[in-house]
């Protein structure tokens, strides 16, 4: 970064680069003498979607629940650029700080929606509990939201008193995006949203979730193995075999023009219709 | 601890003084100890079985026989009453184990156990207060793993209680939570009053010392003298300490939590005050010409 001193550019720009929202350095998992993930970097700037694929077994999901904190990893560092106090290395906060990061500017989105909800409390329950989580006390104003938020991802406001048992799959898994994205997070991990749902269902929940992320210029972390995801969800993409990335770059890129071997394989195991 | 033994046979010949040997009731003290030196935490301890059933208050039993010295007098309360079966039972148990004086009046009494009511009348100073406690944990319903209870407690992170607050607003439209209602202690922990009607909860801020005991739960918690002990509500729908809208049958008191009791099978019915030694108190005081 010297510049070029002859034909008079400055080293530095005037405007400073934005900062990347995530950084992740080195990170590694393993489980025992086996390898859940292992030397694992990237970074994730404002406002970017990055898919991570790869087959059954490869550490994708290791991966996520390493960086969202559900997982202790064994190696390196994760930087999470927090609204009040900058960069962090979010290994390194303590518990309670972690578990505030994790309701308020983080959002988990499971592939099961019941992993990820609340069963037995109703559609607003589910919606307000991060809002009562971060010490919202009014009752109408909680429900206000939780109404707007249903409103939002296509839910009838009058299954708002209904518990989640009694939605369909579908539905269900709008309600956990609605819970997770109502306190306006900024950062997203998303393990297989739409896992499990039929087709047309499917390009709804995609619809959607690509309408918020524009919307509310979230970050996201897919974590997914379907192609067709990511296509349609991501800017970048990693691909993972073994634990480790073997490819990555933007998702057109690699889906079009995959070098690495196995991302060949992957590209062109996908069946045509 | 020969020396401690009751040499009376009619007062539990073989027996320690108050049925629990002295090691027991020294580590029900450091429980009870630490319970009031962080009050609403719940401190474990190891729980004996007691000669009663899971339920029927062996947690109370365990506090009050740790506390009881022989110049106290004692108090037992079933749902405010001192006749019925469990109080009758506790209050003769201890009077035989422990040989203690044993009264109805609440402002005789030095020890008080009670299930499910705070006496109407106001507590003072030096008073022992000891509830029967079934579930202590007051998000069990909630979140069911207890790692993560203790968790949340530890990382004060109650928002789940309102979340039961939420459904309950939601569904009934007010909080329809009538008993056992949550506080929060201190400003710290949220703890769980115990089944008592959420009449009682303001009575929770006293001059009397609280002790909770839940026998196979194995917790006992406290709140000492004078502690700040707020109910849980919401800013728009603000906790109310509610009761049966009559006055006692009996006495007349509009004051006190009243028992709801079916008269006949053609719908009679009337309500009288569920603490009894409140409700003969008052009629005691009328009949020698004394204001109602």
């Amino acid at each position: 970064m010297t510049g070029h001193p002859d034909i008079g550019i400055p080293a530095d720009t005037a405007v400073p680069a934005p900062a990347p929202l995530l950084s992740v350095r080195g990170l590694g998992r393993r489980y025992g003498t086996r390898i859940g993930c292992t030397d694992v970097g990237f970074d994730l700037w404002p406002g970017e979607v990055m898919g991570i694929v790869g087959e059954s077994g490869s550490g994708k999901s290791t991966l996520l629940n390493c960086l969202a904190g559900h997982l202790v990893p064994d190696a390196g560092e994760v930087i999470f650029d927090t609204r009040d106090r900058g960069p962090v290395d979010v290994l390194r906060l303590s518990e309670p700080e972690r578990r505030m990061l994790g309701r308020t500017d983080w959002a988990f989105v499971h592939q099961n929606p019941r992993d990820g909800l609340r069963m037995g409390v109703s559609a607003g329950g589910n919606v307000g509990e991060r809002l009562m989580a971060v010490g919202a006390r009014h009752y109408g104003r909680i429900r206000e939201t939780a109404s707007d938020w249903l409103g939002r991802v296509e839910i009838a406001a009058d299954r708002i008193d209904d518990r989640p048992r009694a939605f369909s799959g579908g539905m269900q898994q709008r309600l956990q995006i609605a819970r997770n994205l109502v306190t306006g997070p900024r950062l997203v991990f998303m393990d297989e949203p739409t896992g499990g749902l039929d087709v047309s269902v499917q390009a709804r929940l995609l619809d959607l979730l690509r309408g918020l992320v524009r919307e509310m210029g979230l970050s996201a972390l897919v974590v997914t193995h379907d192609l067709a995801v990511v296509r349609l969800l991501a800017d970048r993409l990693m691909v993972m075999k073994d634990g480790r990335v073997v490819e990555a770059g933007l998702t057109d890129q690699v889906l079009d023009d995959p070098q690495h071997g196995y991302t060949q394989l992957l590209v062109s195991s996908v069946l045509q219709v | 601890m020969r020396d401690l033994q009751d040499d009376d046979a009619r007062s539990g010949a073989g027996y320690n003084f108050a049925y629990l040997d002295e090691q027991t009731k020294r580590m029900i003290r450091r429980a009870l100890l630490k319970a009031v030196a962080i009050p609403g935490y719940q401190v474990p301890f190891a729980s004996r079985e007691m000669p009663m059933p899971y339920g029927w208050g062996t947690g109370g039993v365990q506090v009050t026989a740790a506390c009881l010295t022989p110049d106290d007098t004692l108090k037992v309360i079933d749902q405010g009453a001192d006749d019925t079966t469990n109080a009758v039972s506790i209050r003769r148990f201890f009077a035989r184990m422990a040989g203690v004086a044993t009264t109805e009046r609440t402002t005789e009494a030095t020890v008080i156990q009670t299930r499910h009511r705070v006496p109407e009348t106001p507590l003072r100073d030096g008073q022992i207060l000891v509830y029967q406690v079934p579930i202590p944990e007051p998000l069990r319903f909630l979140e069911p793993r207890e790692t993560e209870t203790r968790r949340m407690h530890a990382l004060e992170e109650y928002g789940l209680m309102h979340v039961k607050l939420y459904e309950d607003i939601a569904r009934h439209g007010h909080i329809a939570t009538s008993y056992a209602y949550p506080v929060k202690v201190e400003g710290r922990y949220v703890m769980d009053p115990s089944p008592i009607p959420k009449f009682d909860n303001p009575k929770l801020e006293t001059a009397a010392l609280q002790l909770f005991g839940a026998g196979r739960e194995q917790r006992i918690y406290a709140i000492p003298p004078h502690t700040r002990v707020v109910s849980l509500d919401f800013e728009d729908h603000p906790f109310e300490a509610t009761k049966a809208d009559a006055a006692c049958a009996l006495c007349g008191a509009t004051d006190s939590y009243l028992d709801e009791v079916v008269t006949d099978d053609t719908g009679g019915r009337m309500f009288v005050c569920s603490d009894t030694d409140y409700c003969a108190t008052r009629r005691e005081a009328s009949e020698t010409g004394d204001s109602a």
